[in-house]
């Protein structure tokens, strides 16, 4: 594993996606997931909004790393809001 | 008919999932991890700033400048490629032997690697062997596609145009031929124009082929390597360097890989965002269509 170069920082990020997905794979199974249609007008699932909730996630971490809006962590707090926002209304 | 549900079929996704993670998935995190440390002949070392590549990128007028001329270089196409396209499958024959050679010359293009297309174009833009640069300069048109940027532009969109329009052509072809002849009944009796019969019947029939165009377009254009590589290399300076012919310099030619990490992740995620639309567009015209 020394080629991949791991660091922990990485390691932890990649921790939390996979047990994210684990987590998500075990409701789905528990609590079949129901598609409804949301502000995008599109059919989403639990699924389609974790995933809509991660690619938006990085995006914001990027604008908040480019205009230096406030330190870097604080970033997160914007993805949980906007986390909530697309469990609750996409 | 009533379809039985076993989620064991799930395993037999399992070989694709063991194939993928070594081709993709644990390159990705391979790159995740060195675009937050610094690289020296095959060491790493831990950066005081943890995000300095990405701080860096998102800074560098190179990058931004590479991305402009990416943005720039796929809007000219897709606003050639698209009318003409259309236009093209219009005035296809509908029917008949011409039909279908006009449908074995069209997809000639498509079959021609990316690299050969870069060749032929190469070879066909010189001014001192090749047919187009060589008659051009006769006629005394100033074309030189190694040091004018306008004529560089120019050959490359011109070449995308040739390969890719043919694409665009023959999805709309198929557009139009599923629509039912009842309908152009109906606009005859009308006496509806030839641009009314386009806009209300030919236009919305084509909308679904038509979004797969755009968005198949947009993306191979988005992540177009080859073909301007072969031709120009980039230059003349960097005036066609886009996105990935940028990266490959940073990452290959200068050996950069933190930055060149952090680039391509932040290019990686516009990929996956464009693909996403790209799905979620396709699995709805299927939901609309009933398919």
């Amino acid at each position: 594993m020394a080629w991949m170069a791991w660091t922990l920082p990485t390691a932890i990020f990649f921790g939390v996606i996979a047990s994210l997905l684990i987590i998500f794979t075990i409701l789905a199974i528990k609590y079949p997931e129901t598609p409804r249609v949301g502000i995008l007008r599109i059919e989403t699932t639990r699924g389609d909004r974790l995933f809509i909730t991660l690619l938006g996630s990085a995006f914001i971490n990027l604008i908040w790393l480019g205009l230096e809006v406030a330190p870097q962590p604080y970033a997160l707090l914007a993805c949980l809001v906007y986390a909530a926002a697309v469990f609750r209304w996409v | 008919m009533n379809k039985t549900v076993n989620q064991k079929a799930w395993f037999l996704v399992l070989p694709v999932l063991v194939l993928v993670a070594f081709s993709a998935v644990i390159p990705l995190m391979t790159v995740v991890n060195y675009s937050v440390q610094d690289t020296f002949g095959g060491q790493f070392f831990p950066l005081d700033d943890k995000l300095l590549w990405f701080r860096e990128m998102l800074q560098d007028d190179r990058m931004w400048g590479a991305l402009w001329r990416q943005l720039t270089f796929s809007g000219i196409i897709l606003a050639i490629e698209i009318p003409l396209g259309i236009y093209i499958a219009l005035n296809m024959p509908k029917s008949g032997f011409w039909a279908s050679f006009c449908l074995v010359v069209m997809s000639l293009p498509l079959l021609i690697p990316w690299n050969v297309v870069g060749t032929i174009w190469q070879i066909f833009g010189r001014v001192d062997i090749g047919l187009l640069g060589y008659t051009l300069n006769k006629l005394g048109i100033d074309y030189n596609y190694t040091q004018d940027v306008f004529a560089a532009w120019v050959t490359v969109i011109v070449m995308d145009v040739w390969h890719w329009t043919s694409l665009v052509a023959l999805l709309a072809y198929a557009g139009l031929q599923s629509i039912p002849n009842a309908y152009y009944q109906a606009a005859k009796i009308d006496q509806a124009s030839r641009w009314a019969v386009f806009r209300y019947i030919e236009l919305p029939k084509m909308a679904g082929v038509l979004m797969i165009a755009i968005l198949l377009r947009f993306m191979d254009s988005f992540m177009i390597y080859t073909e301007p590589f072969v031709v120009t290399g980039g230059g003349p300076g960097s005036a066609t360097t886009f996105l990935s012919i940028d990266l490959v310099k940073m990452a290959l030619g200068q050996f950069d890989l933190g930055p060149a990490a952090a680039f391509s992740i932040m290019y990686f995620l516009v990929i996956l965002l464009i693909s996403w639309v790209f799905y979620t567009v396709m699995t709805n015209l299927d939901k609309r269509d009933g398919v």
